[in-house]
């Protein structure tokens, strides 16, 4: 049986993490290529709708990537972002779908190597979860459809 | 605005068990500004709800809507005909919507999301408290423009009583004496003598005693 391989939703803040994910890319860093990069002008504009979304369009990890702490450019984006993420934890929990499927990362524009790692680390985190049970049928195809990579 | 919060979500879906098609109501009035019910809580609501029941091997079909206002009769006749095919609604309104939706559809099995708790404000994004305590006739020109009938725990009208300490009610320490309020503010507006006025009993047939109430303009009324 061949390895499953999850689809994960990563939202990007476009001056950290997205501004990051270039950064691996120019440092020709190899990263899971289970994540689809969505850019966002910034983590604090994610809404618990959305990601629960994710999740019913057949997301098997979500995660939500912003800048450190009194970095944001929006000053505070990043931490409406951890609260909103905490909340949807929670639901998700509620619900029985699991709040670990959704996590919150700090990935400063200097990281790419914090990027690649932060994409390895929820990739192995979801691969140990197993597929969304959301998605009995599709087990992960993310090597057939060609996952992004840097 | 009236202030209401989510019923936990296991709750509401124990309520809906049995329902293939379910229709949640939002209300773009009170319960949207205090963030409980209104088109972004309900599409929350309603995605959660389907991901439950298809982790349950229930499958839901949930559909959503959300009304100007859920209290007058022709902002729900929009819904008369989303709800034809439905097992159920849940509203996301206050207990008024709730209702207004259970007479308007007398077929269908109509019940609530929300817990309706109070009339308010809100102090900081995401906190509301108490202010009105809906009495039927109002003192707050007695008192200062603080309301001893909800911010005092006995909505006493001569206070304080003895169990105002250092400014806080002795019911809780985070909750301040309505009354130690109103006399700073009375003394700070140089009006002191006004709260040397005894107030008579309140005649509480105005407020809730006195069985529902309703309220007449004739003077607005269309005539059919």
């Amino acid at each position: 049986m061949p390895e499953f391989e999850p689809k994960i939703v990563a939202f990007c803040c476009r001056y950290c993490a997205y501004t990051a994910a270039d950064l691996a890319g120019s440092m020709r860093l190899q990263y899971s290529p289970n994540i689809r990069v969505v850019e966002m002008p910034c983590s604090g504009t994610i809404e618990h709708g959305v990601i629960l979304n994710a999740f019913e369009k057949g997301a098997d990890g979500v995660y939500i990537a912003g800048c450190n702490l009194g970095d944001c450019h929006f000053l505070k984006g990043n931490v409406r972002a951890i609260k909103r993420v905490a909340a949807v934890k929670k639901v998700l929990d509620e619900i029985g779908l699991g709040g670990d499927r959704l996590e919150f990362f700090h990935v400063p524009a200097s990281e790419g190597t914090k990027f690649a790692k932060v994409a390895n680390d929820m990739t192995e985190r979801i691969r140990q979860l197993g597929p969304s049970p959301l998605n009995k049928s599709a087990a992960g195809n993310a090597k057939k459809e060609g996952g992004q990579t840097a | 605005m009236i202030v209401a919060q989510q019923k936990p979500i296991n709750d509401i879906a124990q309520m809906i068990n049995d329902c293939k098609k379910v229709l949640f109501v939002g209300c773009a009035g009170c319960v949207t500004v205090c963030l409980a019910g209104g088109e972004k809580e309900t599409e929350v609501m309603a995605s959660a709800m389907r991901i439950k029941r298809t982790l349950e091997n229930n499958p839901l079909e949930a559909i959503t809507y959300t009304c100007t206002r859920q209290c007058d009769p022709e902002y729900i006749a929009s819904l008369d005909n989303v709800v034809k095919d439905v097992d159920a609604i849940v509203s996301l309104a206050c207990g008024v919507g709730v209702q207004y939706l259970a007479e308007r559809f007398k077929d269908k099995w109509v019940v609530p999301a929300l817990d309706t708790k109070f009339i308010g404000g809100s102090t900081v994004h995401g906190v509301w408290e108490e202010k009105c305590g809906l009495c039927g006739e109002c003192i707050l020109h007695r008192t200062g423009g603080i309301c001893p009938i909800i911010r005092c725990s006995k909505s006493i009208l001569n206070g304080p009583c003895g169990g105002s300490q250092y400014g806080k009610c002795e019911v809780n320490k985070d909750i301040d004496c309505a009354w130690q309020l109103i006399y700073d503010r009375m003394k700070a507006l140089g009006k002191l003598d006004k709260l040397m006025e005894i107030q008579p009993p309140k005649d509480w047939s105005k407020s809730r005693d006195g069985g529902p109430r309703k309220a007449i303009r004739e003077d607005v009324m269309i005539d059919e």
